[in-house]
């Protein structure tokens, strides 16, 4: 099976040979490194960029604004940060102009902790972009939601950032991307750029298929009694085996994979938790004023009379960064013990 | 004078525009608008701008990204003065923004001019990307990008020198800068070490230019020069134009007229009427007529709907998706 990076690569050559996308750029994007996390490798329209994240930003906005499909790279969300106000210009120039100017424009970053990036390879992003009006951001944690997930960005109208989980980049998935051979030695022996010289080398792209996760769709991905569980991105996997641990202990929950953080998927959400009557919403995000918030607020808002729990969110603390030592960084942003010991006491709450 | 130079035309429109931001300040000063920002004391070199410009829809037409100050050029271009008025007022009918935005901040797709915004600078980082469009499609279409002079330093500035002569991608983008050696109140003097903000683009190879702005002739010709050079030869170029600002910052400083600045309307009357090719009477009859249309433009402007309030949904996505989350 691909991994989240060679399905990003996938998705990214399905959109050069059919959605037109032409250019894709940023820092080292291009050959011979084909980005830093190898999600750009082999293709055909890459190109590197300046080490300038604001040019990168307003470069893509230039051309979505001339009607020309591209997707702009920022290496690390930890420097997206310089590029706050060209982000909101993104997100307003439709609304500012009364529809007359659509920027459609997909920024991908690698966001999150997990692979001991220290104070700055490990920000998180999702509840500073849910701030951004105008955009859609998605957050997919395997490679066949990644894969649908940027076609689905690549034909929208509006900017969408693309955020990756790095700590998932690599992770295999356990679903086919249509057209994916299915034997992965063949398929990295297609698409992965050998090691060494690499200037004769091409891939030979897989006859991909479309495959569209809609933007706004979320997934269930365990069913329960106990309680709903909301996450995204890298704490997907973490939930998926905190519940199943937990259901040899006999109590269950229902897992959402929201996918899409705006727009979101809340009749998925509610359903669940009118199902459940209990909810915790989880991310990596700090978790003052963290969109996990916003999800807590509406549950109380409207769905208060059918909780039968707190609703509660767990999410990373409000730190100014994630340290690098195991030690730190494991206290820093939820690890599987503290999602068990969260989904327990959402499930034992007598009310 | 030179015969290809249109001057008469050239200072018709510099009066219909100084005309229209007088009339703009005075809806202001009456308090049937807001705020004022705008462009009196940049009409010589603006509108020779707006002229030279290939107007049109799609890459192989101009863009332009302007500034608050850009009036002139898109009077030039032909935009109606009903226009200002009614972004003055913050009309419903305000085409370039259904008023949201601040007096002067146009947008015009079919004419490739990029939506105006407030921040400062940020235009010249989103006109690489039109400017790369351009030259990636091959077409014959430029863009052009301006701004103030304070402004420079900004590091927009610098991507804009930065990213449009990397070696071998070099775009078809015109850089200028209308200094008027204002930055607010702050003065050019005391924030600039560089002589001459156009000489930033030798360190990138560029080709640069300055010029009078005030002068409607240099203008006309530098432009000439400048636009010709980028179009023709697919590279960057930095102009900077030496203007005037005459009603000092914004209606946040009172948006007076001030004396002690070169107008260039003025220069280019004495020299209409030195060279005998308008009289003071005809000239007095040009400013008569726009003040008239300025005035049924506001007229009109007074009989026109505001926005609902149900429309501060409208268009947060293309196509007027859905972005409300209370109905997701
Ligand atoms: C990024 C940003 N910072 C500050 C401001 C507030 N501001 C508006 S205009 C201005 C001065 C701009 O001076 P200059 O670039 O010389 O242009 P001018 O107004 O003189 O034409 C400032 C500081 C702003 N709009 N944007």
């Amino acid at each position: 099976m691909a991994n989240m990076a060679q399905a990003i690569r996938m998705a990214l050559h399905y959109g050069e040979s059919h959605l037109g996308l032409k250019d894709i750029f940023g820092e080292d994007v291009g050959p011979p490194l084909g980005g830093v996390f190898t999600a750009t490798q082999g293709l055909t329209t890459t190109w590197n960029s300046p080490l300038d994240e604001r040019g990168i930003i307003g470069m893509g906005i230039g051309i979505a604004m001339t009607g020309r499909r591209c997707v702009a790279e920022i290496q690390f969300c930890d420097y997206i940060f310089n590029t706050i106000d060209l982000l909101k210009i993104a997100g307003n120039t439709c609304w500012a102009t009364y529809g007359q100017f659509p920027i459609p424009l997909v920024v991908m970053t690698p966001v999150g902790s997990g692979i001991r990036g220290s104070i700055y390879h490990s920000h998180s992003f999702d509840s500073w972009a849910t701030r951004l009006p105008g955009w859609k951001m998605v957050m997919p944690s395997n490679p066949l939601d990644a894969y649908g997930l940027m076609l689905a960005a690549l034909k929208d109208q509006n900017p969408v950032l693309y955020m990756k989980p790095k700590a998932l980049l690599r992770v295999k998935g356990e679903e086919l991307i249509p057209g994916e051979p299915s034997d992965e030695k063949e398929l990295r022996s297609m698409i992965d750029a050998p090691l060494g010289d690499r200037s004769q080398w091409k891939p030979q792209w897989p006859d991909l298929k479309e495959y569209v996760v809609p933007i706004g769709k979320g997934k269930r991905l365990r069913e329960g009694q106990n309680g709903t569980v909301v996450t995204w991105g890298r704490m997907v996997p973490l939930t998926l085996q905190a519940a199943q641990s937990l259901e040899t202990q006999g109590i269950s929950f229902d897992v959402i994979d929201l996918r899409s953080l705006y727009p979101y998927d809340w009749s998925m959400i509610k359903e669940s938790v009118m199902k459940t009557k209990r909810v915790l919403f989880i991310n990596e995000d700090t978790e003052v004023t963290n969109f996990g918030e916003h999800l807590l607020r509406r549950s109380i808002e409207e769905l208060f009379y059918h909780l039968e729990a707190r609703p509660r969110v767990l999410a990373g603390k409000h730190l100014p960064g994630i340290g690098l030592n195991p030690v730190l960084e494991d206290n820093s942003v939820p690890q599987l013990h503290d999602i068990i010991h969260e989904l327990k006491e959402l499930a034992s709450e007598v009310p | 004078m030179n015969e290809k130079i249109p001057l008469k035309k050239i200072h018709e429109l510099m009066v219909k525009s100084r005309v229209l931001e007088e009339r703009l300040i005075k809806i202001y000063k009456s308090g049937e608008g807001f705020f004022w920002i705008g462009g009196p004391g940049q009409e010589a070199f603006d509108v020779c701008l707006g002229l030279q410009l290939k107007k049109g829809r799609g890459n192989q037409f101009d863009w332009f990204h302007g500034h608050y100050r850009s009036t002139p050029v898109l009077v030039a271009m032909g935009m109606e003065m009903i226009e200002g008025v009614r972004m003055m007022k913050n009309l419903a009918t305000d085409r370039s923004s259904h008023g949201r935005n601040f007096c002067n901040h146009y947008g015009f797709p079919e004419w490739n001019v990029a939506p105006i915004s407030s921040p400062i600078e940020v235009q010249y980082s989103i006109a690489i990307g039109t400017a790369w469009a351009q030259r990636a499609e091959k077409t014959q279409g430029i863009t052009v990008v301006t701004g103030g002079d304070a402004g420079t330093a900004e590091g927009d500035f610098a991507s804009c020198l930065v990213w449009s002569s990397r070696p071998g991608s070099e775009l078809p983008l015109l850089i200028l800068v209308e200094d008027n050696r204002w930055g607010i109140s702050t003065a050019a003097e005391t924030q600039h070490g560089d002589k001459h903000i156009a000489d930033r683009g030798k360190a990138f190879g560029m080709k640069t230019m300055i010029v009078d702005g005030n002068n409607a002739e240099e203008s006309w010709n530098a432009i000439a020069e400048a636009v010709d050079y980028v179009r023709t030869k697919r590279k960057p170029l930095l102009l900077q134009a030496n203007v005037s600002r005459l009603y000092g910052h914004s209606s946040a400083s009172g948006a007076s007229f001030v004396t002690n600045e070169t107008d260039p309307i003025k220069i280019l009357e004495d020299q209409l009427m030195k060279e005998k090719i308008l009289t003071e009477k005809q000239i007095k009859a040009i400013w008569e007529k726009f003040q008239e249309s300025s005035m049924n433009a506001l007229n009109l402007a007074r009989t026109e709907p505001q926005p609902t309030a149900e429309s501060v949904w409208d268009y947060v996505y293309a196509g007027n998706e859905n972005a409300d989350w209370r109905k997701f």
